[in-house]
């Protein structure tokens, strides 16, 4: 089974464009997916990766790269959530459902409309093994972009998801730093669509992070190895996505959230295990 | 010198939670803020320092507190504050370093040396690699106070930091909060414990909802305003008060 995926590894051009596609998308997502979870935003990621499809659509409809209309649809979609919970008593999970529901709605229609080849099903569940060259490059730039910005603005965003009080009382601006977060976020949520689709993609951004979190007591150490079980869990899911014929996305997710179930009884902070273990 | 002018919180849009409160601090001093729950103690620090939307004004040493932000420093309840954050106890107090920090400089070697300092005034060095998730409430809070401490800001703002804290936590914090003060700077806390206010505040300012007073604790301590800010429930034994709840 190995043999065979390292044959059609060294054979296919289009399953090298998979591993490739999805090991960044992997790496990039975990690294993302760290500032989602401790600012508690999970559901933020699951709104803003629905809310770029209405984008790939208006993209498609005025015959744009569909990074443009998806990045400019995720951004609005936190705008408008953003705007809904600090300018009503509306809280904020219910702003999001609202949203990320109206914009999914939204995109299903525009792609009707559209009538174009896209196919919706890849659009929301993904297809890795049919990613191009332009996009696995388009994929590694922004991918590397992303990072970099991480790694420029790590202590900003540090401290902003921490003690975003204690930053505001000494003159930062925490809200630029939140938009800064979203840009990343939505960013992301583009890239890995053609990995695991607009419906997965918040399982790449949160199970790595929240998996690494069980291990880690540092933010530092939290995004290294979230990004590199992001990594090997996509290659792991593509593996056995291609050996046996299913979803290569959602084997990805499948093999992340494994990952997880396993963290959560083995890890020195959960102790679950052990605990139960000493009770008897 | 702080002076607040006006500061007016407004929640819901109808009512207000800080009403018109103004208030002078002249000197360097231990301030005590002083109020009923409910009395908007958090909501008015908040409001002095823009952190929620808010009319009026604050001024310290005459100049914008806009101006002087980077004088500031603010430690929110430590139960406002996610202890499960995968963050250790020397990066926690190294966060007190960034305001005097340009953009993308970083902290230098110097800088981990001041931050074990603070951490040994605070006698919580031993404890520098733990996660704070690891540590008690007391040493948390002390944590936080080191934090203060190498951020060397001016004006202080401390919303109830002796809630929920072990005996020599707080004796520990006091020491360190006197030293401020004797170093020039204004410590303003939210507190609520009237056992032991006396002992540890050089003025008060009282609030319920609207400012009740505003002095040295000698001068404002008294049954008359107490009973104003907490009701009837309030009861004196000699000079200690203590607040009963309203029944």
């Amino acid at each position: 089974m190995f043999t065979k995926f390292i044959d059609g590894l060294i054979e296919y051009h289009f399953l090298q464009n998979a591993l490739v596609t999805a090991t960044v998308i992997g790496i990039v997502s975990g690294a993302v997916g760290c500032f989602i979870i401790l600012r508690g935003m999970s559901l933020m990621g699951d709104a803003i990766s629905h809310a770029v499809l209405p984008g790939v659509a208006v993209s498609y409809i005025l015959g744009m790269n569909f990074f443009i209309g998806a990045i400019a649809f995720g951004l609005l979609a936190s705008i408008i959530i953003t705007f809904i919970s600090n300018n009503s008593t509306i809280k904020n999970d219910t702003a999001i459902g609202i949203t990320f529901s109206s914009f999914l709605a939204l995109g299903v229609i525009l792609i009707g409309v559209a009538n174009s080849s896209t196919d919706l099903f890849h659009i929301l569940f993904g297809n890795v093994l049919a990613v191009q060259d332009f996009d696995k490059w388009l994929t590694i730039g922004i991918s590397v972009l992303v990072l970099a910005i991480i790694a420029i603005f790590f202590k900003q965003l540090l401290i902003t998801s921490f003690d975003p009080m204690m930053a505001k009382a000494f003159g930062m601006n925490v809200n630029a730093y939140h938009y800064l977060l979203m840009i990343l976020l939505t960013l992301v949520s583009v890239t890995a669509m053609q990995s695991v689709g607009t419906i997965l993609i918040v399982a790449m951004l949160i199970t790595p992070a929240a998996t690494a979190y069980l291990y880690t007591k540092r933010l530092s150490s939290m995004i290294l190895l979230s990004s590199l079980l992001g990594g090997a869990t996509s290659v792991i899911g593509l593996f056995i996505g291609y050996s046996f014929n299913i979803a290569a996305g959602s084997s990805i997710v499948i093999t992340s959230a494994i990952v997880f179930l396993i963290s959560f009884f083995i890890s020195p902070k959960q102790q679950i295990l052990r605990k139960k273990v000493l009770s008897v | 010198m702080l002076e607040v002018k006006n500061i007016t919180v407004t929640y819901d849009g109808l009512s207000n939670a800080v009403d018109n409160v103004s208030f002078r601090i002249d000197q360097p001093s231990l301030v005590g803020i002083l109020g009923p729950n409910g009395a908007g103690k958090s909501t008015m620090i908040k409001g002095i320092l823009k952190l929620i939307p808010s009319q009026g004004e604050t001024f310290y040493n005459n100049s914008p507190l806009k101006k002087v932000q980077k004088k500031i420093a603010y430690v929110e309840q430590k139960s406002a504050i996610d202890y499960t954050f995968p963050i250790t106890v020397k990066e926690c107090v190294s966060l007190g370093l960034y305001p005097s920090k340009k953009m993308f400089q970083k902290i230098s070697t110097a800088d981990w040396k001041q931050v074990d300092v603070a951490l040994e005034k605070v006698r919580m060095l031993e404890y520098k690699n733990k996660q704070i998730g690891e540590l008690s409430g007391g040493q948390f809070q002390r944590v936080l106070i080191a934090r203060t401490l190498i951020q060397r800001a001016d004006l202080i703002f401390l919303d109830e930091p002796f809630v929920g804290i072990d005996a020599t936590s707080e004796k520990i914090i006091m020491n360190i909060l006197y030293g401020f003060r004797n170093l020039g700077k204004t410590i303003m806390i939210v507190h609520h414990d009237l056992s032991k206010v006396e002992q540890y505040f050089d003025q008060l300012v009282i609030i319920d909802k609207r400012l009740i007073a505003c002095g040295a604790t000698k001068d404002v301590f008294t049954e008359e305003n107490l009973i104003r800010a907490y009701g009837s429930s309030i009861i004196v034994k000699g000079s200690e008060k203590q607040c009963l709840p309203n029944l």
